[in-house]
């Protein structure tokens, strides 16, 4: 029993741990929250894309010596605007417009960096995230921000509902349709700029979209949608942290994959939607 | 934040629920709607008909201020459509993702959000009104039902459910009577005469030509351009519907009780 609680306390006997895991806790909950509307929505692609699209952001918010998260969000939400603006008059389809200025941001982002002396180390602390070097500034960062998404998340509920689930309903209704969905994409730019320090530009994704999709497999309602992708979330956090610390791997991954053993698991046995449940429900007849 | 909503437009009663004056529409350059004049009486019931593609699902979009006319003029109770929350428009069933979580009175709750206003919560009163609007089309036993585990017409009533819960007073239901059974048939159409009691002037888009004669007020007969609107025996003369639907369409010859029937469509898409 000591041993277990051993096991269990050990790690927070660090402060870099008791950061990293306030700072896992806070992306577990406010990404997968706002990531059922990435899912619902199908907008999973240019979730991506903002996360790649912000790491020139990044670079130059550091070589200006600005706070890195200010430089993400003022690229961020330039950018999701730009999307938004483009989305809605344009000859070319809008994934392909998405993908010009996702790789053309990236390149960009990525030979800035390249210029720097210690190119290596930091690249990849943006690309996979570093938990474990989270300053108390970037804690309280993240949880202003992370507070202000899931407010904006609980008071314009029935309206992004709405937008998400029958768009010409809203319009019919005559509800700001298109400055609701500006919301929402600057929502998620914010969401992305928070979970760069924890899991990285390229492991985003996974935090906007795995939980949720789990969710999605299991639930009927959004409300518990959102609550269960937050539970699995900040469950694979955690877990994902001490793996981390036992088994020493990157922080950002472990908990990546934690989400992703979830995920498989609940699309086999998932009850109505899982593939189990399918087999059987065609066996029977 | 209030002013992010504009107010309604007011109703001008002397003036009928729908207006058209010359209304035409193109996609790219293929002609959809062409000149569509016509004036719709409160509480009457209406019937589109005309072959696929033939601009009804357009129609009834303009009329609900979601696409603009490029020519003409669109009137709902006196003022144009964008201002009215008044409208309720039901989709095709296809259009609809039932996989949503979402559950049936959450569905028909949302034709509620705009009465609420922004960063409300519904009131008890709210949860009366969609409680009394499922108890009408008689589907309130599934309330707490994911709307996907629903059969066809109990979704299609949990749409019309919606539309009272707006408290609509112009609808515009796409094609909802498509692949029903007779029984959920009956069940809308005892929901839409009880509608057409209140004064709500209701057009729904169809196929079925027998249907539409037998229990419709007026009929209306759309291919791009409106070919006939008026009484059904007016209507359905030989003449149009040859015109409306050209070899498409079975005519049993010769006096009373025509029997019509149209060949092509039925429960096809129809996205134009």
């Amino acid at each position: 029993m000591d041993e277990i609680l051993h096991w269990l306390t050990q790690p927070f006997s660090y402060a870099f741990m008791i950061r990293g895991m306030w700072a896992s806790l806070i992306v577990g909950v406010v990404c997968p929250v706002l990531g059922t509307y990435v899912v619902l929505r199908g907008m999973a692609f240019l979730g991506d894309a903002l996360a790649h699209i912000i790491l020139p952001g990044v670079v130059m918010a550091f070589l200006l010596g600005w706070p890195l998260a200010a430089g993400a969000l003022l690229v961020g939400v330039l950018a999701a605007l730009a999307i938004g603006a483009l989305g809605r008059r344009s000859e070319i389809k809008q994934d392909a417009i998405i993908g010009v200025v996702f790789a053309g941001a990236f390149a960009l982002g990525v030979a800035l960096i390249s210029m720097q002396r210690s190119y290596a180390v930091d690249l990849a602390h943006i690309l996979f995230g570093d938990l474990l070097g989270v300053s108390n500034d970037d804690l309280w960062l993240m949880a202003g921000l992370g507070a202000l998404v899931l407010f904006t998340v609980f008071a314009l509920y029935k309206e992004f509902l709405v937008i998400s689930f029958d768009p010409v309903l809203a319009t019919t209704l005559r509800l700001p349709v298109s400055l609701l969905q500006n919301i929402l994409l600057v929502l998620l730019a914010i969401v992305i700029v928070i979970s760069i320090q924890a899991v990285g530009v390229a492991l985003v994704l996974a935090m906007l979209v795995t939980p949720a999709s789990t969710a999605y497999l299991i639930s009927r309602r959004l409300p518990s949608m959102m609550l269960l992708s937050a539970g699995i979330g900040s469950f694979s956090a955690v877990l994902g942290l001490y793996l981390s610390f036992y088994v020493n791997v990157a922080s950002g991954p472990a908990i990546v994959l934690v989400e992703t053993v979830i995920f498989v698991l609940a699309f086999a046995l998932a009850p109505r939607r899982g593939v189990l449940w399918e087999l059987l429900r065609t066996r029977r007849g | 934040m209030a002013q992010l909503l504009t107010r309604p437009a007011s109703h001008d009663i002397s003036a009928p629920p729908i207006q058209m004056e010359g209304v035409s529409l193109r996609y790219d350059s293929t002609v959809v709607l062409r000149d569509i004049t016509f004036s719709l009486p409160a509480g009457q019931l209406v019937a589109v008909v005309g072959p696929n593609g033939a601009g009804k699902t357009t129609l009834f979009r303009i009329i609900a201020g979601i696409l603009r006319p490029e020519a003409g003029l669109v009137h709902v109770y006196g003022h144009k459509p964008g201002g009215h929350v008044c409208i309720a428009y039901v989709p095709q069933r296809s259009q609809v993702d039932w996989s949503f979580p979402i559950t049936v009175k959450e569905v028909v709750m949302m034709g509620r959000i705009r009465k609420i206003g922004l960063f409300r919560w519904p009131s008890r009163q709210d949860w009366k009104n969609v409680r009394h609007a499922l108890e009408r089309v008689g589907i309130y036993d599934l309330s707490n039902q994911q709307i996907g585990e629903l059969s066809g017409g109990q979704q299609q009533r949990v749409f019309l459910a919606q539309a009272l819960a707006q408290e609509a007073e112009v609808v515009l239901l796409d094609e909802p009577l498509t692949g029903l059974d007779m029984p959920s048939q009956e069940a809308i159409f005892a929901t839409l005469d009880e509608l057409k009691q209140e004064g709500v002037a209701i057009m729904v888009a169809m196929h079925d030509l027998n249907l539409a004669a037998e229990r419709f007020d007026q009929v209306m007969l759309l291919n791009r351009r409106l070919i006939d609107f008026g009484l059904p025996h007016e209507v359905f003369t030989r003449s149009s519907l040859l015109e409306a639907y050209g070899g498409n369409v079975h005519l049993l010859p010769e006096g009373e009780g025509m029997l019509i029937a149209d060949t092509c469509c039925e429960g096809g898409e129809d996205h134009l």
